[in-house]
């Protein structure tokens, strides 16, 4: 765990990006081969399976460190992270200990299923043999909730220095349904049929916001638009005779979407195509809130799959006849794409996404202001000469979207944030009028300065009315402008609407509370974006 | 009739009805007592002051020309019904707690301190009394200072490897007490120390009462843009990434304090690197002090002091909060 430890803070004290990827690079080429699949295992999200609840955690300090539980409780706030807060309460170790990372994994999938008084002894023994740096690694790995600020892109680059391999070859290699007990560092890292596993899926070329004007990217006739639809990205994978949906965020998703089975019908093995999951109705797509029914449920009822079935509407196709199509531009692909969807029958849960046809970039962006009638959130832009790349890459595909809702409103209680913000207050309910009434519409936490949340937490300080445990209800002064993406109906909220990705666009220190918008406005907009 | 409190807790500051002075107040007041020379201890405006002799050079430097009397260590001075001394508080040089006796009755008030000796401040000394107004600023259990050697030891360490690649170490670092307490650590001998001018002030004045400190080079407004590339510079927290910091090329920002202990705050302040140094009592120093005054009364102030009191009051020690004006060094550097 020393050398993991060290890798840890050397990467937690550097704000530089190419001293992460040096401490990486150095960590890479010593470590041991078990010790190195971990590491990438919990840098790209892998995590073992709990053996450990965080109560049971909680409550083992406090008698290990001899503090009532309500003072542990106490101090987690101001901490702000829990396996830092047990961390840090603990006596000093008595002994000290060599395993290694991948011994000490091996350690807690042992525990799992165990009985508590074992568990509970385990746990002791090791907080018994662990500094402080490194039990706080330690209470994060029993926790699963290992974020370390190093992104799977950079640990990728990293990995290419290390092993003389190309970014791209080691972003794919990372990809799919693996963990350090399905394999080892040979066999993902190193051997030369990496491409065997049949779920694997490429990684998602992904677009920057364009914030500019799209006359910047010079003439129209290079690039590509299509719409931008508000759903969930995925990738059809169809080899050997099965089927596999992945999401963005490396989720299998094949289960959710039984809709996308019938694909293996239509289409050949050796297929594989991004694009979008959405809700559809036959013609159009069903409004966000309808996918948002079938989000994070595994097994999906009847009476949902007939109401809020579920289609692929098809942007790029990566693989062809077994063969990786990456490297061909854009419009060659998109050309393939075409001709293998144009003649499918209504019942194929795949669709092409349509091309949106313009000549200036004026016309275009009329096109754009029409988008939230095709329940699109803009236009993505795609030029047409580009590979397929692996991640986020500037220059080749732009999301140009819409400019969000706002409306102004009044905050009228205040969290104190987690990890980095933890001694300020950065979350914040947002209430518009109902007559003289305040009700609570949204909760956002971001989009202010820190110079802004500092004076704001000095604010609320002052200004607290009643606290209940870490919120505080503060006097209704102040006004900040909530941006959205969008608006739909919610029973479940005081409100009855509920708002997509609400953030602070700015505070309003111009308006009196007074002048916040009323919910009659909030109704408004929303039946608006029903008709 | 019942008596009055030794100590009353006003909107002035801890009141002395028997001597008819304020300790540490914040509004004016005719008798100022004051603990040591922070700002949010020692405020401008009051008729008359006493202090330590050991604090009065800063006390001079900082508020001007004041009517001020001093008294030594444990030296004790009657005024009126009350008897006044003051005790080392460890805390920064001349600190002090303030012990006051009344028909027999002794409290003390702590003003700031800490138990880890620093080399520089007089080390605190506990003293025995019936109440103790304590301060709580790191009132929490996961406050456990590191052992100073260490410390010293990763900042010369994080010096010479700023050097090797090709950085300017700029530690921010409270004007008086901390600054110098590093500069105690550093090591002479790896290059140059610069100071931001605040700092050199302070400096200057715990030079001349006779700390022993390395040289340093205070760094002129008007300064030559690229120093001598082995430097160290020290500047008061508010000067790390203000215009001041250009002159040094590149850098690699610093900070020493006790909250560097806590990862987030440790992020949030985009330092490279936190050390974890303090001049208040962590956890355990808090509660062996408050354990070694043998008090059966604890006043909690500034820092964690809802829950350092409920706390004492869990372990069966009689505990009050109380609402003061004190948020200075450290406190206010978060
Ligand atoms: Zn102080
Ligand atoms: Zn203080």
């Amino acid at each position: 765990m020393n050398r993991f430890a060290s890798l840890f803070a050397a990467l937690d004290q550097s704000t530089r990006t190419t001293d992460k990827v040096a401490a990486l690079v150095a960590y890479f080429y010593e470590a041991d081969p078990e010790d190195r699949l971990w590491t990438v295992a919990l840098f790209s999200g892998r995590r073992p399976r709990r053996a450990v609840t965080t109560t049971e955690l909680r409550n083992w300090a406090a008698d290990a460190a001899r503090l009532p539980l309500w003072l542990v409780e106490e101090s987690y706030p101001v901490v702000g992270d829990l396996a830092e807060t047990i961390a840090l309460i603990l006596p000093p170790p008595d002994t000290r200990s060599e395993r290694s990372l991948s011994e000490w994994m091996a350690f807690l999938q042992d525990l799992s299923g165990q009985p508590e008084s074992v568990r509970k002894s385990a746990i002791l023994d090791a907080w018994a043999q662990l500094d402080t740096s490194q039990r706080f690694l330690f209470n994060k790995l029993v926790t699963g909730g290992f974020r370390v600020g190093v992104s799977q892109k950079l640990m990728t680059r990293a990995l290419a220095q290390a092993t003389g391999r190309s970014e791209a070859e080691l972003a794919h290699r990372l990809m799919g349904d693996w963990s350090p007990d399905t394999t080892s560092w040979e066999a993902l890292i190193e051997a030369d049929d990496a491409g065997a596993d049949a779920s694997r899926p490429y990684p998602f070329c992904l677009a920057y916001p364009l914030e500019g004007d799209p006359g910047d990217l010079g003439p129209p006739q290079e690039w590509r638009a299509e719409w931008k639809w508000d759903g969930i990205r995925g990738q059809l994978i169809l080899r050997e005779g099965l089927h596999f949906v992945w999401s963005r965020g490396e989720e299998l998703m094949t289960d959710r979407f039984p809709e996308l089975a019938r694909s293996v019908d239509f289409l050949p093995p050796g297929t594989v195509i991004d694009g979008e999951i959405l809700a559809w109705d036959g013609g159009a797509p069903l409004p966000f809130a309808a996918l948002q029914r079938r989000i994070g449920r595994r097994n999906v009822p009847k009476k949902l799959l007939t109401e809020a079935p579920v289609i692929l509407l098809a942007y790029d196709l990566l693989e062809w006849q077994g063969k990786d199509l990456r490297a061909l531009p854009f419009s060659e692909r998109r050309g393939l794409l075409d001709r293998l969807l144009h003649n499918l029958p209504p019942e194929a849960p795949v669709r092409p996404s349509p091309l949106v046809a313009f000549q200036g970039w004026q016309e275009l962006a009329t096109l754009r202001a029409d988008a939230r009638n095709r329940r699109a959130e803009g236009l993505m832009l795609k030029r047409a000469g580009s590979p397929y790349h692996a991640g986020r890459r500037k220059g080749d595909w732009w999301k140009w979207k819409l400019d969000p809702h706002t409306v102004d409103a009044v905050m009228i209680y205040a969290q104190a944030g987690h990890g980095r913000r933890a001694t300020l207050y950065t979350d914040f309910t947002f209430a518009v009028w109902d007559g003289d009434a305040l009700v609570p519409f949204a909760k956002a936490y971001s989009g202010l300065t820190d110079a802004e949340f500092r004076e704001i937490t000095t604010w609320v300080r002052a200004n607290t009315l009643q606290r209940f445990g870490p919120v505080r209800q503060v006097r209704p002064e102040l006004v900040f402008e909530i941006a959205f993406e969008g608006i739909q109906q919610s029973p479940r909220h005081k409100s009855g609407i509920a708002l997509r990705f609400p953030r602070m666009l700015r505070w309003r220190r111009d308006k009196p509370a007074a002048e916040a918008n009323r919910l009659e406005d909030l109704k408004r907009l929303l039946d608006a974006t029903k008709s | 009739m019942a008596r009055r409190p030794v100590l009353e807790f006003t909107d002035r500051g801890i009141h002395c009805p028997a001597g008819g002075f304020h300790v540490d107040p914040w509004r004016p007041v005719d008798r100022a007592v004051i603990t040591h020379g922070h700002a949010d201890h020692a405020r401008s405006g009051h008729a008359r002051y006493l202090a330590t002799a050991g604090s009065a050079p800063i006390l001079r430097q900082r508020l001007g020309d004041i009517v001020l009397d001093t008294l030594r260590y444990g030296e004790t001075r009657q005024i009126g019904d009350a008897r006044v001394s003051f005790h080392p508080a460890g805390h920064v040089p001349g600190s002090a707690q303030i012990r006051v006796e009344v028909a027999g009755e002794v409290w003390v008030v702590s003003g700031d301190y800490k138990l880890q000796a620093d080399g520089l401040s007089e080390p605190f000394e506990p003293v025995r009394c019936h109440a103790f107004v304590t301060e709580s600023t790191f009132g929490l259990p996961v406050f456990r200072w590191p052992d100073p050697a260490q410390v010293a030891q990763e900042l010369n360490g994080w010096w010479r490897d700023s050097i090797a690649s090709g950085r300017t170490p700029v530690l921010g670092a409270y004007a008086l007490g901390k600054a110098q307490r590093v500069l105690s650590m550093l090591d002479p001998g790896i290059g140059p120390i610069l100071t931001h001018g605040a700092i050199e002030t302070s400096t200057e004045v715990l030079r001349r009462q006779g700390c022993r400190l390395p040289q340093t080079f205070a760094v002129m407004p008007d300064a030559q843009p690229r120093p001598d590339p082995g430097a160290l510079v020290i500047a008061p927290p508010a000067a790390l990434g203000s215009a001041w910091m250009r002159r040094f090329g590149p850098v690699s920002t610093g900070f020493a304090s006790g909250w560097m202990m806590l990862r987030g705050i440790r992020r949030r302040r985009a330092m490279d690197r936190g050390f974890v140094l303090s001049d208040h009592a962590d956890w355990p120093g808090l509660n062996l002090a408050i354990g070694e005054t043998g008090a059966e009364k604890i006043f909690v102030t500034h820092g964690y002091t809802d829950i350092f009191a409920q706390w004492l009051r869990s372990r069966g020690i009689d505990a009050d909060v109380v609402t003061t004006e004190y948020a200075g060094d450290e406190a206010q550097q978060e």
